[in-house]
C-alpha cells in the first residue's frame, strides 16, 4: 500500500494524463479493488497452476484414510471416499472460473449488442424487445436453468449459455439508458448526416462511448455469474463429477455434516465466499474509479 | 378507488400513471426501470406463464393430481418466506436507517460493508457455515427443516429459523442498502430542512417526515426481492431437505414430471405477479402523489 501511495500523483500529473491512465491509476489507488484484485488472482492462481502445488491427486481416493480431520498431513482433512480436501479445494477453482467469465462474455457481448439496438432505435422496435426482455428477467435464474437443463441436459456449455442469455437483458438495461443519453449528442447527429450506416454509428460512434457503463456492469455480473455456476453446480445441474469443483463438493458433502465431518464443506465454502467477495470487491472499485 | 384500480391494473395505464413520478428520481436508472416497468412486467411474465402451462394436470411420478402437491408445498414456503420477510424487512430497514444517520461513521462502513458482503454470498455457502455454526458446533438449531408430526407453531418456527437466516443475510444488505440510500436523500431534501427549522423534534422530524419519503423506494425494492426470494428457496429448501415450492419444482426437475414441474413454476409466476401488484398498492398509498397524478 506505501508503494502506490508515494507515487500518488500530484495534481499537475492529473491533468497531462489521459482518460485511461485516470481511471487505471484511480483503481491502483483503491484499496477495495486492489483487495478484491489480490484474492481473485489467487484463485486464478490456482486455477492454472494449482495442479502442481497441490500436495495430492484431487481425484485420487483412498478409502482407508476417507474422512480423516484436517492433520498435518491433510491440512483440510479428507473427503467420503479419501481424497485430499484440501487438493481438492485449490484446483476446484478452474472449473467455476473457466464458466463464470466464459457467461458473463457471453452476456456482455448480447447485452451490449441488445441495448445498442434498443437505445439507438428506440420507438417500436424498443418497445418489443425491451418487454421480452423484462420478461425474462422476471424469472429467477435458478428456474431458467432448472428448465433449460431439463430441455438440454446438463453440461459446462448449457450452464454458460442459460447464466450467459439470463444475464444478457440485465446488461442491455443498462446499455440502453446510457445509448439513449449518447444519442443525442452532436457526434451522432454528425454520423447520421454523413449518412452512416445505423450499424457503423452504433458500433463505430456510440459504442466506444459508452463502455464505462458496459465494464462495470461485467465485472458486477461475473461477481453474479460464479454465484449462478456455485449455486447450479450445488444444484447438480452445472459442472458434473468426478470435477473437484466447489459447489458440486459441498453437494456431495453436506449430507454428512451432521456426523460431525465439517472439514469436508466448510473449506468449499469459504473458497466460494472469499472469490465472490473478491470479484464484488473489484467491481466495487471499477464502479468507483469510473464513476469519479 | 377507481384511480387506485387504474394504477394497479398492469400494463400502460399503470406505466403513464408512475411515469411523471419516476422521472422525479431519474437519477437511479434501475429504480426508475423497476418503478415504470414493472406493471407490464407481470402481465408479460403472467400471460407467458398461461402460455407454457396448459392445465394443472397429473404428476407422472405420483400418478395423482398435481393441484394437491403445489399447494402443500406453496403453504410450506409461505411460512419459510414469512419468516424470513418478518425478520428481514425491520431489521434491514433498521440497519439502512441507522446507517443513514451514522453516515461515514464506523457504525455506518460496518452496516453498508457487511450487508454488502452477506449480499453476494450464495445461500447455500451461508446456508452451510450457519449449519455448521448453530447446528453442528454449537448444537442450538436443529440441520434439517422437517420438523416432527403434529408439531405446533412454535416448533415449526423454531425449525425454520436456520433456513431463513441464508434468505434473512441475502435480502438484509439490499433492503438496508434501499433504505440507507433513500433516508440519506430524504435527510438531505428542503422539507427536512423546513421542518427542523419549524423548530420540530428531531425524533418527530425522522418519524413523520424524513422515514415516510424515505422508504418508498425501499418498498419496491422488497417487491422485487420476491423473485429473488423464490430462486433462493430453491436452493434452500434442498439444503434443509424442506417440503417447499423450491424443492418440488427440483424434485419434479430431476425426474422430468413436467406436469409438476410447469404448475410449479406458473404458481411462483402468480406468486411473484401478486406480490409486485401488492408493492404497487402499497406505494400508491404511501405516496399521495400518484393518485393526484392521476386525477388529472
Amino acid at each position: 500500500m506505501s508503494a502506490v501511495q508515494t507515487s500518488s500523483p500530484t495534481p499537475d500529473d492529473t491533468r497531462q494524463r489521459g482518460p485511461l491512465a485516470e481511471v487505471l491509476f484511480s483503481l491502483l489507488r483503491s484499496g477495495t479493488f486492489l483487495t478484491g484484485l489480490v484474492i481473485v488472482l489467487f484463485w486464478v492462481g490456482c486455477a492454472i497452476f494449482g495442479e502442481h502445488f497441490a500436495p495430492y491427486d484431487p481425484l485420487a481416493d483412498d478409502i482407508i484414510n476417507a474422512l480423516a480431520p484436517p492433520s498435518a498431513e491433510h491440512w483440510f482433512g479428507t473427503d467420503q471416499i479419501g481424497r485430499d480436501v484440501f487438493s481438492r479445494v485449490i484446483v476446484g477453482s478452474r472449473d467455476i472460473l473457466t464458466v463464470a467469465p466464459l457467461a458473463t462474455l457471453l452476456a456482455t457481448v448480447a447485452g451490449t449488442a441488445l441495448g445498442l439496438i434498443t437505445g439507438y432505435f428506440r420507438g417500436i422496435v424498443d418497445d418489443v424487445v425491451s418487454r421480452i426482455l423484462e420478461a425474462f428477467m422476471a424469472i429467477p435464474v435458478v428456474i431458467v436453468a432448472l428448465l433449460a437443463i431439463v430441455a438440454l441436459g446438463t453440461s459446462k456449455t448449457t450452464v454458460i449459455v442459460v447464466i450467459g442469455l439470463s444475464f444478457a437483458p440485465i446488461i442491455a438495461r443498462t446499455v440502453r439508458s446510457a445509448v439513449l443519453a449518447e444519442r443525442e449528442l452532436d457526434y451522432v447527429a454528425a454520423a447520421q448526416l454523413r449518412h452512416e450506416s445505423a450499424l457503423h454509428t452504433m458500433f463505430v460512434e456510440i459504442l466506444p462511448n459508452v463502455i464505462p457503463p458496459i465494464l462495470v456492469e461485467t465485472t458486477v455480473r461475473l461477481g453474479y455469474a460464479i454465484f449462478a455456476v456455485a449455486t447450479l453446480s450445488f444444484m447438480g445441474f452445472g459442472i458434473q463429477p468426478p470435477s473437484p469443483d466447489w459447489g458440486l463438493s459441498i453437494s456431495s458433502n453436506y449430507g454428512m455434516i451432521g456426523g460431525g465431518f465439517w472439514w469436508t464443506v466448510l473449506f468449499d465454502a469459504l473458497a466460494i465466499a472469499s472469490l465472490v467477495i473478491g470479484v464484488n470487491l473489484a467491481a466495487d472499485g471499477v464502479h468507483g474509479a469510473l464513476n469519479d | 378507488m377507481v384511480f387506485l384500480g387504474g394504477q394497479v391494473l398492469p400494463g400502460n395505464v399503470g406505466r403513464a400513471i408512475l411515469g411523471p413520478f419516476a422521472d422525479q428520481r431519474a437519477v437511479d436508472a434501475l429504480n426508475h426501470t423497476l418503478g415504470v416497468d414493472r406493471p407490464l412486467l407481470t402481465q408479460y411474465a403472467t400471460w407467458i406463464w398461461n402460455f407454457v402451462r396448459g392445465d394443472m394436470g397429473t404428476s407422472y411420478i405420483f400418478r395423482s393430481p398435481v393441484a394437491p402437491f403445489v399447494i402443500d408445498a406453496l403453504g410450506n414456503s409461505m411460512k419459510l418466506a414469512a419468516v424470513a420477510f418478518v425478520l428481514v424487512v425491520p431489521i434491514g430497514i433498521l440497519g439502512g436507517v441507522v446507517a443513514a444517520l451514522n453516515l461515514n461513521r464506523p457504525l455506518d462502513r460496518i452496516i453498508s460493508l457487511g450487508g454488502l458482503s452477506v449480499t453476494v454470498l450464495p445461500e447455500f455457502v451461508t446456508g452451510i457455515i450457519l449449519i455448521l455454526i448453530f447446528g453442528v458446533w454449537l448444537r442450538w438449531l436443529p440441520i434439517s427443516a422437517a420438523w416432527p408430526r403434529d408439531a405446533g407453531f412454535f416448533t415449526q418456527l423454531y425449525y425454520l429459523i436456520l433456513p431463513s437466516l441464508p434468505l434473512f443475510l441475502v435480502l438484509f444488505g439490499y433492503i438496508a442498502r434501499m433504505a440507507r440510500s433513500g433516508m440519506i436523500e430524504a435527510l438531505d431534501s428542503d422539507y427536512t430542512r423546513t421542518a427542523v427549522l419549524k423548530g420540530l423534534p428531531w425524533r418527530t422530524v425522522i418519524w413523520r417526515h424524513v422515514l415516510r419519503n424515505a422508504l418508498l423506494p425501499t418498498i419496491t425494492v422488497i417487491a422485487t426481492q420476491t423473485g429473488y426470494l423464490i430462486g433462493g428457496l430453491v436452493v434452500i429448501e434442498t439444503l434443509f431437505r424442506y417440503q417447499g415450492i423450491g424443492s418440488l419444482i427440483f424434485t419434479a426437475a430431476r425426474g422430468k414430471d413436467f406436469p409438476m414441474l410447469e404448475s410449479g413454476i406458473l404458481t411462483i409466476g402468480i406468486v411473484y405477479a401478486v406480490a409486485t401488484l401488492a408493492a404497487d398498492f402499497l406505494y400508491s398509498v404511501l405516496n399521495p402523489r400518484i393518485r393526484l397524478g392521476s386525477d388529472q
